[in-house]
């Protein structure tokens, strides 16, 4: 099935109830349908933990999902969940690390721990720290909240891997917020001096922080230069568009004798109309009755369709 | 008297001792530890001769990364590296690793409980001419109250030595900081060291009476300088113990409180800021377990200054004179 048209389409997941497809979105083949999909019932992962922990970021982890879906389920990264210590594994370190509610979703999601652990997040005795801790929990490289530190610990990751001879790909998930720090200069001049061809960087440029946006705050473009005059090998994709991110992802794969740096354009507080592109939602969880009109709103895609149960 | 325990070199307190900056040690211990465990790499932020890591980059040229001038970055690629198997050693001067990167170390190495090693030269006003930009006097206190890592102050050149080969054995972040320049090497090979052991160098008489005798813990090369006010005290009629007490973090409690209980009081010394340093973890000990009367050497919350390290040691109250009056002044109380 390559198209889906007219109807909506019902999509079981593991240990998940119900999926809902739009019917309105013209979708290429039924892999990336799954994979919308998945980052739906991702979404509402996202709201129920924060709705539970009462306090997290919203905006910043709702706008990411399909970044992390695609790295992790797109069939572009050498893992085993169930194995998650594998030496030949491909790494990931998260750097951003407030965007722990969207990279435990995907992990449990994948099967790295329980579903039903999610809801401890941010809970006295939880492996889901509020932000991820290396020692808690497998499946997370290294431990991150302060900014500006993963990309350099993706370095001497990736660095160690080509000492060993190893094939693994390195990829650091950071996003555009963390580019004021210093230390992620030195680290991109370090990655651009030893040709870490095996070192990928997914920026989400979700354009908002804490304080504000991004350009208001400290700006950052031209960002793609920035990255290319320190010698990177820069993509721009859609943010929101699985297969532009899968596409991508493959292609720093062959790049050679460079670092290659993945700028996904997205919408914070995706799916959700009171969140999306307020930055006031950077760092805030739902309420209740705002949790239940996020999920109305995932469920349906904001009325663009209607659940078979409904 | 010294411990003859202590293996120290037999003309300790002649002209003829050799001097040897620290430093050095460090560099040959790399190079011997990198001979034998190839997990070892080294990372310098553009001080390689400096800090003596230039040994080892042209012994192992592919196990040596140059991070540039950039310790933040430093830290954090040698965590990743530590990650992946690695046993990294990243140098700099004390004030810039750990002085710069302090949070760094804190999140990626010791958090992560990755087994980084931070060699911090320079320590201590004994840097000299550079000034107080450069005088690490802090260093002890920063790294200490990190969870996960080990403290370590080699008191000479072979010490140092012995500590760079030794943290390679710990599967753990490890600090230790060493001078510039030269001072007396009066350890030996068969000298005991251990980490996390406190090792004393000097015993008071067979007879001597607790109210007239006083603990001296030292670290660093000023172990020298407590060794010389021990003897000079000895001559006067007053007996002392002197502890190298190398390891800050574990520090050796037993040791410090059973020699505490035969002493009177106890007099620290060291060459750092005497709040946090290593008479603090001292005092915290002590206060605890066998509240004693104490006096501290170190810096009074103050900068350092330019100038040769010999007036800096007599203008900041570091010398052996300075000890025995500290001393003096416990027995007096």
């Amino acid at each position: 099935m390559d198209t889906i048209n007219g109807k909506i389409k019902k999509v079981s997941t593991r240990k998940s109830k119900k999926v809902c497809v739009p019917e309105t979105v013209v979708i290429k083949n039924s892999r990336i349908s799954a994979l919308d999909s998945l980052s739906c019932q991702i979404r509402q992962d996202i709201i129920n933990m924060l709705l539970e922990a009462k306090s997290g970021h919203s905006a910043g982890p709702l706008g990411v999902v399909e970044q992390y879906v695609a790295l992790y389920f797109g069939g572009v990264l050498n893992h085993r969940p169930g194995e998650p210590d594998w030496a030949e594994r491909d790494k990931v370190v998260l750097s951003n690390g407030h965007y722990a509610p969207a990279f435990y979703a995907v992990l449990a999601r994948a099967g790295y721990f329980p579903l039903e652990e999610l809801q401890t997040l941010r809970k006295f005795g939880s492996r889901l720290q509020g932000h991820p801790h290396r020692k808690k929990l497998l499946g997370i490289e290294a431990s991150s909240g302060p900014l500006g530190e993963g990309l350099s610990q993706a370095i001497g990751l990736a660095l160690a891997a080509k000492m060993d001879g190893k094939k693994s790909q390195i990829y650091c998930l950071t996003s555009d917020g963390e580019q004021d720090e210093g230390q992620v200069w030195e680290a991109v001049l370090l990655a651009g001096k030893l040709k870490l061809d095996n070192l990928t960087a997914i920026l989400d440029r979700n354009n908002i922080q804490i304080d504000g946006y991004t350009e208001d705050v400290m700006p950052l473009e031209p960002l793609k230069e920035k990255y290319e005059a320190f010698n990177w090998h820069v993509l721009e994709v859609d943010g929101h568009n699985i297969e532009e991110i899968i596409n991508a992802i493959s292609h720093a794969k062959a790049i050679y004798e460079k670092p290659v740096l993945i700028i996904c354009h997205s919408i914070p507080g995706k799916d959700v109309d009171f969140m999306e592109w307020k930055f006031e939602w950077h760092g805030l969880p739902p309420n209740k009755e705002q949790a239940q009109i996020a999920l109305n709103q995932l469920r349906t895609l904001n009325g663009r369709i209607i659940s078979e149960d409904s | 008297m010294i411990n003859p325990e202590a293996k120290l070199v037999p003309n300790i307190f002649e002209s003829d001792i050799i001097s040897k900056p620290p430093r050095d040690g460090f560099g040959e211990g790399l190079v011997l530890a990198g001979e034998y465990n190839e997990k070892i790499v080294a990372l310098c932020a553009d001080l390689t001769d400096s800090v003596r890591m230039k040994m080892f980059k042209e012994r192992f040229p592919n196990r040596f990364f140059q991070i540039g001038i950039a310790e933040q970055n430093m830290a954090a690629v040698a965590a990743g590296l530590a990650a992946a198997g690695k046993i990294p050693f990243i140098a700099s001067y004390a004030m810039f690793s750990p002085g710069r990167n302090w949070e760094q170390i804190r999140t990626t190495a010791c958090y992560n409980d990755q087994p980084v090693k931070i060699a911090g030269a320079h320590a201590g006003v004994s840097v000299g001419p550079d000034g107080a930009t450069h005088q690490a006097l802090e260093d002890i206190a920063i790294m200490r109250v990190l969870p996960n890592i080990l403290v370590e102050v080699p008191c000479d050149s072979l010490q140092t030595q012995k500590t760079t080969l030794a943290s390679v054995e710990i599967n753990k972040p490890f600090y230790f900081r060493f001078g510039r320049e030269k001072t007396p090497l009066f350890t030996t090979e068969d000298t005991p060291f251990e980490i996390g052991k406190a090792d004393i160098y000097w015993l008071p008489k067979p007879e001597a009476k607790k109210e007239n005798t006083v603990m001296i813990v030292a670290a660093g090369p000023l172990v020298y300088n407590a060794l010389l006010a021990a003897k000079e005290l000895e001559a006067e009629g007053i007996d002392t113990y002197v502890i190298n007490n190398h390891t800050i973090k574990p520090m050796d409690q037993k040791t410090l409180i059973n020699v505490a209980k035969r002493c009177c009081g106890v007099v620290t010394v060291e060459e750092h800021q005497k709040m946090g340093g290593m008479g603090s973890a001292v005092s915290e000990i002590l206060s605890q377990h066998h509240p004693i009367k104490m006096e501290f050497i170190g810096i009074s919350d103050r900068f350092g200054e330019t100038g040769s390290p010999d007036e800096l040691m007599a203008y900041f109250g570091l010398e052996a004179v300075d000890i025995k009056e500290a001393v003096l002044k416990i027995i007096k109380l």
